[in-house]
């Protein structure tokens, strides 16, 4: 179990790019490496904590400012690199975020579009058809996820104590829906949306998949060679399908996710009628 | 670019703030062409909500309204700020983003069919949390979609405002209009003071709050694109104008190149009256 957010994903992000060097010029608070993934070649991003970063509030994993320019750049780099290629790289987010930044810095200097941008360009990746991945390592919450991985066309997640995907921290909900963490706790038992169990999460259809993987903290090469290869078969899984995100259609979300699928029939059929 | 609030003069201005989410929308159409979808006659509640004592609302808080603008097909999406603060669910996500979808495919095949989104939000709902960010990421994923083809068109007039992930909605939308009464940011001044302590953001400084998120502030450094009184008048034809604009030639959320550059510009070193980024982000000349 990782604390402090973006340790792991550290270590990830080294041990699926080793053999390459993480491109220069970039704050240190974002590595971006182009490595083989099986027959693939993938562009890996990942954001890390820097105590010396510039912005005060920025500096233990979360996204600020300066991280998700940065993303957006690196995989808009991507897309430019390969406009008139017919078969693209992968995007693999290596997703270790505690939070977005909470600063007033970040909210005067527009934080939302700075996330917005990030988001615009894995999506954007994903319409031009690059696969997108988003490997869920430790933690990714809120608007940190949204800003790095959610976009992904497959969401890849470790079935591990220590990954937490949700809307808010535990402490922070049960604040703000007037509960104690305990009862938090109690209802995400019968509640799968509450829960903050990535098994819970992958009840809702979110994920592609859950890997069972050894010691994530400091993985061997057979770990590692796993998740590489439940990588290239996520890619492999992407290509030449939908760009979108397409995650209605799992038999989890056709359980779970009835009333979204609902929704969306009766609005089309009315739709038509007019 | 235009400050719509100097284009038009009213004898009597009719409040859109004092109007619901059904009424916002409804103003927004060509008289007599609009026709709600998925309404409370359909009953699609949070399946969520009642489970934890909660009573649902029989559209979710998501008014979803077809029709035409200034001639053409259009479809308005608002959010009901006075249900649950506006906040995203699994319904009202689900019909938020179908809508932006067939508003897509309709575009695709030749009949461009631009969405206005009413933003009244904190975000993600958090007793359906986890369906609540994931709706936000398809909404997302479907504005990015449809912005190729016609306009997605953001609308936060207040008083709840535009926050948490609902702001990167906001983000992506071709064009944002505001009023000075409303806020658009990412977290909430109260948020600000739980995570980073209250020396950072001190809630009770409305002052400050309206400086930073105000729609003055945001249209002034350039991140809205048009000003508008609380105005239904004023607003609809707002609407109207960036209808007829079409897509914009870039987005501002592609621009990664400036604003990390003016990011590159700022000290980090201490705070900032917001104030001082009008200088170096704001509108010059004609714009």
């Amino acid at each position: 179990m990782s604390d402090y957010a973006g340790i792991r994903g550290g270590v990830w992000f080294r041990a699926l790019t080793a053999g390459s060097l993480p491109l220069s010029g970039d704050p240190r608070s974002v590595l971006t490496a182009d490595a083989p993934v099986g027959k693939d070649l993938a562009r890996f991003l990942c954001v890390v904590p820097d105590d010396q970063g510039r912005f005060p509030c920025a500096r233990h994993g979360e996204v600020g400012l300066e991280e998700a320019y940065t993303l957006a750049t690196r995989v808009r780099e991507a897309i430019d690199l390969e406009r008139n290629t017919a078969v693209k790289r992968a995007i693999v987010a290596i997703v270790d975020v505690k939070s977005q930044a909470y600063g007033r810095r970040e909210e005067t200097a527009a934080i939302f579009l700075a996330a917005a941008a990030a988001a615009d360009a894995y999506g954007s990746a994903r319409l031009a058809g690059h696969p997108v991945i988003a490997l869920v390592v430790g933690h990714a919450f809120s608007g940190g996820f949204l800003t790095h991985g959610y976009q992904a066309n497959r969401i890849l997640a470790f079935d591990d104590a220590g990954v937490m995907i949700h809307a808010m921290h535990k402490e922070a909900a049960a604040r703000i829906t007037r509960r104690s963490v305990r009862s938090l706790e109690e209802l995400g038992k019968t509640l799968p949306p509450l829960s903050y169990d990535v098994k819970d999460l992958a009840k809702l259809g979110l994920l592609h998949k859950l890997l069972h993987v050894e010691n994530p903290d400091t993985p061997d090469a057979t770990a590692i060679g796993q998740v590489a290869a439940e990588l290239a078969a996520a890619i492999a899984d992407t290509r030449g399908g939908p760009v979108d995100l397409n995650r209605l259609e799992s038999s989890q979300a056709r359980q779970t996710r009835k009333a979204s699928i609902l929704a969306r029939q009766l609005l089309e059929s009315q739709w038509r009628q007019g | 670019m235009s400050d719509a609030s100097t284009d038009v003069s009213f004898v009597e201005r009719q409040s859109f703030i004092e109007l619901h989410a059904r009424e916002r929308a409804t103003a927004l159409f060509d008289p007599g062409a609009a026709r709600e979808l998925v309404g409370p006659f359909d009953r699609v509640e949070s399946p969520w909500l009642p489970l934890q004592g909660v009573t649902p609302q029989a559209d979710d808080g998501c008014v979803v309204m077809k029709g035409r603008i200034a001639g053409r097909p259009a479809v308005v999406v608002a959010l009901e700020g006075a249900f649950q603060g506006g906040s995203l669910g699994e319904v009202s996500g689900a019909k938020m983003t179908a809508a932006l979808d067939l508003a897509r495919a309709d575009s695709e095949s030749g009949q461009p069919t631009p969405a206005v989104l009413l933003l009244e939000t904190g975000g993600v709902r958090l007793q359906e949390a986890n369906l609540g960010l994931a709706a936000i990421a398809e909404i997302m994923a479907s504005i990015l979609a449809l912005r190729a083809h016609a306009p997605v068109i953001t609308v936060i007039a207040g008083t709840v405002g535009c926050f948490g992930g609902m702001s990167l909605a906001a983000g992506l939308s071709s064009y944002i209009v505001m009023t000075r009464e409303a806020r658009l940011g990412l977290n909430g001044p109260e948020v600000i003071e739980q995570e980073s302590g209250i020396e950072e953001f001190d809630p009770s400084d409305r002052a400050l709050i309206w400086a930073i998120n105000g729609g003055e502030q945001r249209y002034a450094t350039g991140l809205a694109d048009t000003l508008v009184e609380d105005d239904t008048q004023q607003i609809a034809a707002a609407v109207k104008d960036l209808v007829a604009k079409g897509v914009p030639s870039v987005h501002r959320s592609s621009q990664v190149a400036l604003y990390r550059e003016r990011i590159r510009a700022l000290d980090p070193s201490r705070q900032w009256d917001p104030k001082e980024l009008r200088a170096s982000w704001g509108r010059r000349g004609d714009e």
